[in-house]
């Protein structure tokens, strides 16, 4: 892979560095760089970038950072798509860099901004403290007085079998990452909505069958920026890495809160 | 200037390890003041990839026994384990199977409801628990989630801890960048649990997340706690390529074969009994010796490596047991596992080695204790076993939790704080480095560190290699690299990145020492030049500690109960 700034508004000043590998395709790569604390207004920076057909989008972010441009802010770690750091918008839709390879893009330009509905620290890395305090307040774990094992309980395992595993399971594959609530058309007008990804979470554990905290978690989500601000864009989605569907999960609280299910 | 703050516990590093230790903690002492501090934020660290299993024996009535998971951990480390230390681990870790259970852990279950087990290498029985191919993610969420019940802990999120304060005698605190304002604070404490993980990044071809760097190690180390058996690195023997991300050994437990470009199943020469199901040394070793006799495969890369087979397993069983591994392989390799066979190669995967710790996770340093693959208790000797390492975070993090919570409870008042301490480190990561002015690329130089690990310090090993990995990495370490070009104070990874660097110079020099200093063969650490385990004047762990001119080199004694050294065979 290789990478050439080749022109950033108000700047002129372009650097260039020599192909490590034979280069087999090259594409145009449009950042976002926006520093809140110094910047008046966002810019984008173009960069070439020649890649191989395995290269991810995050693969290209890193080879940026590490030869061209290493003030490029962005937050990654697992790249395989298990952590949840990497969310951004590649070619305007919210998706993972280290799982979106270039080449599937289809297009001759990509380009990079910071996830929407997310405040932004700088360039493409964005604050989740907001998305963290809601999925707390949400009670993600199991309520029972039984929860914890001690020294004189009998030890085993509340049986559970796997159809009823199944039905939690694909909710509990969520890893954080933040595509759902960027994509939701609602949290774009209403900053206070929980969002799809702590209402999901909520789902989850009211769906296994150990947990006993359903009407608790039933009482936090009926408020007014809780579960009925959601109008079933079904953004959510289709943007998650994980196939979790959380608007299923969604109308299934809904369904517990009108008496349809109990 | 620094901002002070203050805490009871401390623990730094949010995986698998400081989750379970802040759980004990708050438990425990529900006015404690806990804060987990991590330079990735929460359900981001490296324990969110692993795989396979955590094993346990929980079946004792179905064949399984204590007994057989105490010896197959021993035999397996190549009997540098400390037997009482192993013994503890197997004991200890159904209680924490069941613990996750009852926290809402979605662990594979039977039919009968009972929590599923499967096979792993190098056990007699399997006892590999799994919930899918994402165990690892599973615990994290879980652990995290039951986190949020307690009130007393906070979690910084991007915290890059940089330094330990002490006063020669006791813990006092640490030094720290809040990363999204680059805000330099020391967080005083009574204790700390440093359970930051391994640190794979500094080899090149490597199944670790990126934020895998060795900083955690390197700072007890700088504050005088001793390195333990650094020269063990486990490489994994299935990286698939390109990348580098790990396919689970669960995939073999499942069935899965090795095979050469004959279509053999070669480990039948190098493990008749458990064939692709020996311990991950051995079939690393069985790859690169069939390599070697030009019996493997030329990636496209230009790298070279064999085969992993998963069709005859069958769709429906890998979408079932293997989901993960499969959207890997179409994914990072463009491959249907159920069509195709995957090309892999041993990969870095786990350091046996770590921060030196007694059985109860205590360092040397009082007041500071160290849990997970950062810590070496050495439970896991020369070799870890497959699914033995999300177990042991589980198992230390709680007990190295019990024992800060006692000494927080016992501490006497505070000595004179050694600001001039904070001064030092500040002029050492801000003159030194963030003003470092250097003329190098350091990204480039960071390269070129994990290309000498990975040539150098491989699966084989020989003395004039190693000499020289040693004496590259000191040359590397004497360039001009100390140069951060982004002087923003926000979200400054650049700066990051550059410390990061710093610390691998440290840490891969002690890997390196290790590796030369090691005369024999035993487990993952395999010297062409001295094939055999020599039990005579090497049945001993390494201690490595800091030095201002060179590192110093310590024995450290096994502790050995019951089980006599045996040669291992499988």
């Amino acid at each position: 892979m290789a990478a050439i700034k080749i022109h950033e508004e108000n700047d002129q000043n372009v650097k260039s560095i020599a192909a490590d590998i034979k280069p087999k395709n090259k594409i145009l790569f449009k950042i976002t760089k926006f520093n809140p604390h110094v910047d008046t207004h966002m810019k984008y920076v173009d960069y070439d970038v020649e890649y191989e057909h395995w290269n991810t989008v995050l693969d290209a972010l890193l080879m940026i950072k590490h030869k061209v441009d290493p003030s490029l802010a962005l937050r990654y770690s697992c790249r395989q798509a298990s952590c949840g750091s990497c969310g951004m918008m590649i070619n305007d839709k919210p998706s993972l860099a280290c799982f979106t390879k270039i080449n599937e893009l289809g297009s001759d330009v990509v380009k990079i901004e910071p996830m929407s509905n997310f405040p932004i620290l700088r360039d493409l890395a964005v604050d989740f403290t907001q998305m963290f305090n809601t999925h707390k307040k949400l009670k993600p774990y199991i309520i029972r007085s039984d929860s914890e094992i001690s020294q004189s309980n009998e030890i085993k395992e509340f049986s559970q079998d796997p159809d009823s595993v199944e039905k939690y399971i694909q909710f509990a594959n969520c890893i954080k990452c933040g595509l759902c609530n960027s994509a939701c058309p609602t949290m774009a007008t209403d900053s206070s909505f929980m969002g799809p990804q702590a209402l999901t979470q909520a789902y989850r554990y009211v769906s296994d069958d150990r947990d006993k905290g359903k009407n608790t978690r039933l009482k936090i989500i009926d408020e007014r920026h809780g579960i009925w601000r959601c109008h079933f864009a079904g953004s959510c989605s289709k943007v998650c890495p994980k196939g979790v569907d959380p608007a299923m999960g969604i109308q299934f609280l809904r369904s517990y809160l009108l008496g349809f299910r109990d | 200037m620094t901002e002070y703050i203050e805490y009871d516990l401390l623990i730094v590093g949010s995986g698998i390890a400081g989750l379970r230790a802040a759980i004990e903690s708050a438990k425990q002492n529900d006015t404690l003041r806990i804060a987990v501090i991590s330079k990735v934020q929460v359900m981001r660290s490296h324990s969110v990839s692993a795989e396979g299993g955590t094993a346990a024996v929980l079946f004792e009535n179905e064949g399984d026994n204590m007994e057989s998971h105490i010896y197959d951990t021993i035999k397996g480390s190549d009997f540098l384990a400390d037997q009482d230390v192993a013994e503890k681990l197997c004991l200890e870790i159904p209680k924490e199977i069941y613990q996750l259970e009852h926290w809402g852990m979605p662990w594979s279950r039977r039919k009968d409801g009972k929590i599923a087990q499967r096979n792993f290498g190098g056990y007699s029985y399997p006892g590999a628990t799994y919930a899918s191919d994402k165990v690892g993610f599973f615990e994290m969420q879980t652990l995290y989630d039951t986190c949020l019940k307690f009130d007393n802990i906070e979690f910084f999120n991007e915290w890059y801890v940089t330094s330990i304060i002490h006063d020669d005698k006791k813990f006092l605190g640490v030094t720290a960048i809040e990363i999204s304002t680059g805000a330099f604070y020391t967080i005083k404490g009574t204790a700390l649990i440093i359970a930051s993980g391994g640190a794979g990044r500094m080899y090149s071809y490597s199944t670790y997340a990126l934020s895998s760097t060795p900083d955690g190690l390197d700072m007890a180390y700088r504050a005088g706690m001793a390195l333990k058996d650094m020269e063990f690195v486990q490489f994994h023997p299935t990286g698939i390529l390109p990348s580098g991300i790990l396919i689970t050994e669960g995939a073999r437990g499942e069935g899965g074969y090795l095979l050469n470009n004959n279509g053999e199943r070669f480990m039948k020469q190098y493990a008749a009994e458990k064939m692709e199901l020996a311990p991950r040394d051995i079939v690393s070793r069985a790859i690169m010796t069939e390599i070697t006799h030009n019996r493997g495969f030329i990636h496209e890369t230009g790298v070279q490596c064999m085969q992993l087979d998963l069709r005859h397993i069958g769709d429906d069983i890998l979408k079932e047991k293997l989901g993960a591994i499969r959207e890997i392989s179409f994914k990072f390799s463009n491959i249907d596992p159920a069509k195709e066979p995957l090309y892999i190669r041993p990969v870095c995967h786990y350091m046996m080695g770590g921060i030196h710790t007694n059985i109860d996770g205590a360092t040397e340093l009082q007041g500071v204790w160290a849990a997970g693959e950062a810590a070496c208790n050495s439970i896991h000797g020369a070799n870890r076993l497959g699914a033995n390492s999300t177990s042991e975070c589980m198992v230390w993090g709680k007990i190295t939790a019990n024992m800060a919570v006692n000494y927080i409870a016992n501490a006497q008042s505070e000595s004179q704080f050694p600001h001039h301490l904070v001064d030092a480190e500040e002029k050492r990561i801000y003159d030194g480095i963030f003003r470092g002015g250097g003329k190098m690329n350091p990204y480039e130089i960071r390269e070129k560190l994990t290309g000498i690990l990975n040539d150098k310090a491989y699966v084989y090993r020989k003395e004039s290699e190693l000499i020289d990995g040693l004496k590259k990495i000191r040359e590397l370490r004497n360039t001009s690299w100390r140069r951060v070009d982004d002087h923003a104070q926000e979200y400054n990874t650049n700066f990051i990145n550059v410390m990061e660097l710093d610390s691998m110079f440290r840490v891969a020099e002690v890997i390196l020492l290790g590796a030369t200093y090691r005369k024999e063969s035993r487990g993952s650490h395999a010297r062409i030049d001295y094939p055999h385990r020599d039990d005579n004047n090497f049945l001993h762990h390494t201690l490595v500690y800091y030095d201002i001119n060179d590192p110093i080199m310590k024995k450290h004694p096994v502790t050995i109960t019951k089980y006599k050294p045996v040669e291992r065979k499988y």
